[in-house]
């Protein structure tokens, strides 16, 4: 009766869990926020760099702790001083100076005959580009040089070396996404085969497998990340692998846990009653049935591992100068914050609004794929 | 109890359109509407439905106790106190001291974290402001009346050293504390083993006649119903269908429903297989040892014997059906039997030794004896299609097989159990349990096996949906001359499909014979009072 | 139950023994010295002063020595503060790294605990949704940025509090650090109520309860609290541990004489027994608290019985 009738439904194609996870997560609005977030911080981390033409390690002496703005400097105001600061420089008096469209004429005069050379001084300040000579007076004692006046864009500010914190945060951020990456698959790889067989197998197998675990655990680990960090080196490779291998105990555990659970259902007992091997229903029916939770759980481990190793940069143990990655720059902005708030100001926002996306899409992770929700 | 209807006609509860609707995410599902019935003073009301049917709502509604998403509208009268809409404070002065409630589930109804004792009091104290002593006292009493053995000691227990049935007698001691006007019993009995299920059901008869309030018993299974109803609520799908005396709904019941309902009591038999009908499956002496805990490093010497020196011998084309109570080792003796589990004994399957064959020796012999769950949710898994799952043990056994051939037998299969075969694209979660079941079936008929083990697969299915069931594996058994294992608590389900039984209790067969023979004339008490239990009603 | 407290003792030696073991190897076998400076030191001085610490013996010899002296409490002397033994470090340090974290730890129970309960009666409602919002701040925003923020606003803008220093000790005096260290906790407790809050809320046994006509602080504090407990008394065993034994963080950013910064100098510096010690410390406290989280646990729930 009601047993046989709703099967002649009209559409044939069903739905996977997969599917209806997706769709459940899309109606979530926070976590469709958290993950559009997510995409504009790695464009911006990824994709900035190529739209911006300073380099992460490029210093401007000129522009040391420049405030955020988004007007160009230099400020014209502040040119004839520049100007007058050069000629001084190169032994030069400075008889007039005038700014036009984004070019510079400057008179100068010595009081011996001048070398045209010396404009060179005038290309070596920040502000000064393509410096020519113009006009030379007959006596050499005058010149009139022109040039372009360089203009630089510093929307976040710069920092206490003079470089641009715009280019710095993306390089952070490109650091930071893939330390977090990186390390969370690596926890993943480990923790998944770990607590599979683990689980698995069963028996004094396992119970010697997670007894080392248990071990393992006990230690402290934040601590023994900075051991090792500080003993083996600091090379990023080594700090994805270290904080990976501190983060795969947890993956095992949950892997371990619904390996358990799942070798219990019937399901897996009707494979081993149709004939499949171990391995067959390993890959049939235990890892299909684990990533729902291994996803939930990655959702976890990557802001974790961000915050790990933005914990040892702060500490000054992460990755070194002119690299920076979100902690580093959190800590030189830590350390200047009173005169130079921008310099936490703008790391920390991005730091934050990264992770707060991804905690919002590991909540609509694990509301959509939430068994209970079935 | 009929003849309390004679005496009064006041009404407890006066129940008028009552509504309840559910905000779900994928919309508002209305699970009650509009149900009018009243119960009478003193009297047995029972309330009938299969699983869906609003039977259970409705009373939550009525106590307040719907979930968050849940609305209600209607009446519900407790004399002249209206409940629908009344404060929780105004409810609370009805609810524990005269209207009062026991659960299905007698495992989660109490809490964990508290004695018995404490629980039991509580209603005493806050309803009638008695004292700590004085309630103990009382808690005492009710102890003894509901028949717990040693009250001066249980009055401290915590409900997990209780058993289920204990746990329930608790429920009930709780339930009249106060000596209310109506007792609402939901599902009380369905947790419970056959033999407690009579006890439970025999004290609530004989309290009522002492106390004489009205007790009202949702419940979907009919024997119960005729066993201890005055009056009978019939529902489906949030509605009443039906509603009469007893003797009405179950000697002229109009509703074509009520009708299906009670013809969906198992029914039939099952012939014997002729005699010389060759042994497909035999056990000698199963024996089955659970290790208890797992030490670390040692072996632990502590072990549960599940099944105790069995013997059991299964011909081409016979029934076999085992029937226990829970922890009788029925389901283990199956996995057994099909060498899915560490055993001892002796095992042959179509006079081949099979006793001390390894996983890989056994392979050949898997796709010829094969097994179906009770659960239809946990035994398909939830990521695969229905296709994939049926044709999975054709992956093992006829790996040759083209994509098209494979589609080819899983339609076949899928037209076999009675499903669409379009059905193969889709996921189990889209199924209703008694479809899933079919697909389970799909799965090992697919390989054409000769025995079939059926560990429960009609206990977790509505008995309308129970009955299409049996009546394809009967029709399967005949088409294939297939040779089952019935496992079952069920003794009706047994009796309609079985021509075999055995009678399980602590690991070993208490009795077993023709099924005519155990039914008509058992020879142990054991057996006796299990039929007795099963069908007084 | 003390049969039961002394297996775990018991079973504890091991483990801490493990501890050792693994963290005494690695760090020797990981390159470079304590005493390896940018201008290397003259040899016979070298000499002396690794046979002053031991450091020219085999590395088994060094190794059962220490155990041996650490077995009797003595826990060598520290590389850097040469005029110190470890004990005496740790025990001047420990004090403050306790105090402040011991109250942040009591300010974090009972708030975090008040605000999950408060926001899973209510759930789904404002006061709910914004409590954890709020909670999502606490847990996602680091030490290291909150740190500073906090000192940012409170100290240098607004004048109210002192920036850092142990100073007299006062409450005013150690506020930002109290704060910072006692607010992702709060985030997480209230995280942790309100979830086994609701899921307490929906057992069969609170329906029980309703059914009776229990008032709802009955039903609320004596049914649904005592069991959404248990999850939070389970968490406060390593969060008890973390904040006890100080926050290298923390300390740093608001100058606490606290063990935290010893994690980072020791190990900097390759000041091993110092390592070793704040190892050995952080393990001891792991383990106490889980003991001392079991008895409770067992306190609470009835049906876990330590005999």
């Amino acid at each position: 009766m009601t047993d046989i009738s709703t099967t002649n439904t009209n559409k044939v194609e069903g739905r996977s869990l997969g599917q209806l996870a997706w769709l459940r997560f899309r109606r979530n609005k926070a976590a469709m926020g958290g993950m559009f977030m997510l995409l504009l911080i790695a464009l911006f981390s990824f994709g900035g760099p190529f739209l911006v033409s300073h380099k992460y390690d490029e210093v401007f002496p000129s522009y040391v702790s420049v405030p955020p703005s988004l007007k160009p400097l230099p400020e014209t105001s502040t040119l004839q001083d520049v100007a007058d600061a050069t000629a001084k420089r190169a032994r030069l008096k400075l008889e007039s100076f005038d700014v036009a469209k984004g070019t510079f004429t400057a008179k100068v005069s010595a009081s011996s005959p001048i070398d045209p050379r010396t404009v060179r001084y005038f290309d070596r300040v920040n502000e000064f580009k393509d410096t020519q000579v113009k006009e030379t007076a007959p006596d050499q004692l005058s010149m009139v040089l022109t040039g372009r006046v360089a203009q630089e864009y510093f929307p976040f500010g710069t920092d206490s070396n003079g470089r641009d914190l715009l280019v710095r945060v993306m390089l952070g951020g490109q650091i930071s996404i893939a330390v977090g990456l990186a390390a969370s698959l690596v926890s993943l790889g480990i923790g998944v085969v770990y607590g599979a067989t683990s689980g698995y197998l069963g028996g004094r197998i396992d119970n010697v497998m997670m007894r080392v675990v248990e071990i393992l655990y006990s230690l402290p680990f934040v601590f023994l990340v900075v051991v090792m960090v500080v003993f083996f080196g600091r090379s990023i490779v080594l700090i994805f692998v270290v904080i990976g291998a501190v983060q795969w105990l947890e993956m095992a555990r949950i892997v371990r846990g619904q390996t358990l659970s799942l070798k219990r259902r019937e399901f897996v007992g009707a494979a081993q009653a149709l004939g499949l091997t171990d391995w067959q229903i390993i890959r049939r029916h235990i890892i299909p049935n684990t990533i729902g939770p291994v996803i939930v759980f990655v959702t976890v481990v990557v802001p974790h591992v961000i915050l790990t190793e933005s914990f040892l940069s702060f500490l000054g143990l992460g990755v070194q100068a002119p690299l920076a990655s979100w902690g580093t720059l959190i800590s030189e902005g830590a350390a200047n914050m009173q005169n130079a708030p921008w310099l936490l100001i703008f790391p920390a926002t991005f730091f934050v609004i990264t992770l707060f996306s991804l905690n919002f899409v590991g909540d609509g992770l694990r509301d959509a794929l939430d068994p209970k929700d079935r | 109890m009929a003849d309390n209807m004679n005496t009064t006609e006041t009404t407890v509860l006066t129940v008028k359109d009552l509504k309840v609707n559910f905000t779900t995410p994928d919309g508002e599902v209305n699970a009650v509407k509009g149900v009018n019935f009243d119960v009478r003073k003193g009297e047995t009301l029972a309330i009938v439905g299969e699983s869906g049917s609003g039977k259970s709502q409705t009373m939550m509604a009525i106590m307040g106790l719907l979930a968050k998403n849940g609305r209600v509208s209607g009446s519900a009268r407790y004399g002249s106190a209206e409940m629908i809409g009344a404060s929780p404070k105004a409810l609370n002065d009805v609810r524990g001291s005269k209207i009062t409630m026991i659960f299905q589930e007698p495992m989660t109804s109490l809490d964990p974290l508290y004695t018995v004792g404490k629980q039991i009091s509580e209603p005493l104290i806050h309803h009638r402001g008695m004292g700590k002593a004085q309630a103990r006292a009382r808690v005492l009493e009710l102890l003894k009346l509901v028949g717990i053995p040693e009250p001066e000691r249980r009055i401290d227990s915590y409900p997990h050293e209780l058993s289920g049935g204990q746990r329930q007698r608790v429920m009930i001691a709780m339930a009249l504390a106060n000596e209310p006007d109506l007792l609402i019993a939901d599902e009380p009995t369905t947790a419970l083993d056959v033999t407690i299920q009579a006890q439970i059901l025999d004290l609530l008869a004989d309290l009522q006649k002492r106390f004489g309030m009205a007790i009202v018993l949702i419940t979907h299974d009919l024997g119960v119903v005729k066993h201890v109803a005055d009056r009978v609520v019939v529902m489906r799908r949030g509605e009443v269908v039906e509603q009469g005396t007893r003797d009405d709904i179950f000697e002229r019941p109009t509703a074509d429903y009520t009708k299906m309902l009670l013809a969906a009591e198992p029914s039939g038999s099952k012939a014997p297989p002729a005699d010389n009908a060759p042994v497909i499956l035999e056990g000698r002496n199963v024996v089955v040892d659970f290790q208890i805990g797992t030490g670390m490093f040692f072996k632990s010497h502590r072990t549960f014997r599940a099944v105790d020196g069995i013997n059991i011998t299964l011909r081409q084309g016979q029934t076999i059906g085992v029937v226990g109570e829970s922890g009788s080792g029925k389901s283990t003796l199956g996995r057994a039997l099909l060498r899915l589990l560490d055993s001892d004994g002796r095992y042959s399957f179509a006079s081949n030794d099979i006793s001390h064959l390894d996983r890989k020796g056994m392979r050949p012999y898997r796709r010829q004896m094969q097994l179906v769950f009770q659960d239809p949710y946990g035994s398909l898994s939830p990521r695969q299609t229905v296709g994939e799952i049926i044709t999975e043990g054709l992956y093992v056994h006829e790996p040759n097989l083209t994509k098209a051939e494979r589609d080819a037998r899983a339609v076949e299969a899928l037209k076999e159990v009675g499903l669409d075969p379009g059905a193969r694209n889709r996921y189990p979660h889209e199924f209703s349990g008694g479809q899933r079941q079919r697909i389970a079936i799909a799965r090992s008929m697919i390989l054409k096996p000769k025995v079939v083990i059926l560990d429960e697969p009609t206990s977790a299915l509505d008995r309308s949906v129970q009955r299409q069931v049996i009546e394809l594996l009967r029709d399967l058994q005949q088409k294939h001359d297939l040779s089952y294992v019935f496992i079952s608590h069920d003794l009706s389900v047994i009796k309609a499909i079985s021509d075999h039984v055995v009678v399980m209790k602590n690991g070993k067969i208490v009795e077993q014979g023709p099924t005519d023979d155990i039914f008509d004339r058992p020879a142990q008490d054991y057996t006796k009072t299990l039929i007795a239990a099963a069908f007084t009603h | 139950m003390i049969n039961f407290v002394l297996r775990r003792l018991a079973s504890a030696v091991p483990t801490v023994f493990l501890v050792i073991t693994i963290s005494f190897f690695l760090m020797r076998f990981a390159p470079g010295g304590p005493f390896d400076l940018e201008r290397p030191l003259p040899p016979e001085t070298m000499e002396n002063i690794m046979k002053t610490y031991q450091l020219d013996q085999p590395l088994w010899k060094q190794y059962i020595h220490y155990l041996a002296n650490a077995v009797q409490g003595d826990f060598g002397p520290s590389f850097i503060y040469k005029d110190n033994t470890v004990a005496q470090l740790i025990a001047q340090a420990l004090p403050y790294s306790v105090q402040i974290g011991a109250t942040a730890l009591s300010i974090a129970l009972i708030g975090g605990v008040i605000l999950g309960t408060t926001a899973a009666l209510r759930q789904n409602g404002i006061i709910d949704i914004a409590l954890m919002s709020v909670s999502t701040v606490g847990i996602t925003v680091p030490t290291f940025v909150m740190g500073p923020v906090l000192t940012l606003i409170f100290a240098l803008m607004l004048g109210w509090l002192p920036a850092g220093g142990w100073g007299d000790g006062s409450i005013r005096q150690l506020a930002l650090p109290i704060t910072v260290l006692a607010l992702p906790q709060i985030a997480i407790i209230a995280r942790l109520t309100r979830g086994s809050m609701i899921e307490a809320l929906h057992t069969d046994h609170i329906r029980t309860a309703k059914a009776y006509g229990l008032p709802s602080r009955v039903v609320v504090i004596t049914h649904a609290l005592r069991g959404a407990m248990l999850p939070v008394v389970s968490y406060l065993a390593p969060a008890a541990a973390a904040l006890l034994t100080g926050s290298a963080v923390v300390e740093s950013i608001f100058t606490i004489p606290g063990i935290g910064r010893f994690f980072v100098l020791g190990a900097l510096n390759r000041d091993y027994p110092l390592v070793m010690a704040t190892v050995v410390i952080v393990a001891v406290f792991v383990i106490v608290f889980n003991l001392l989280v079991d008895i409770a646990y067992g306190l609470l729930d009835p049906r876990v019985r330590h005999d």
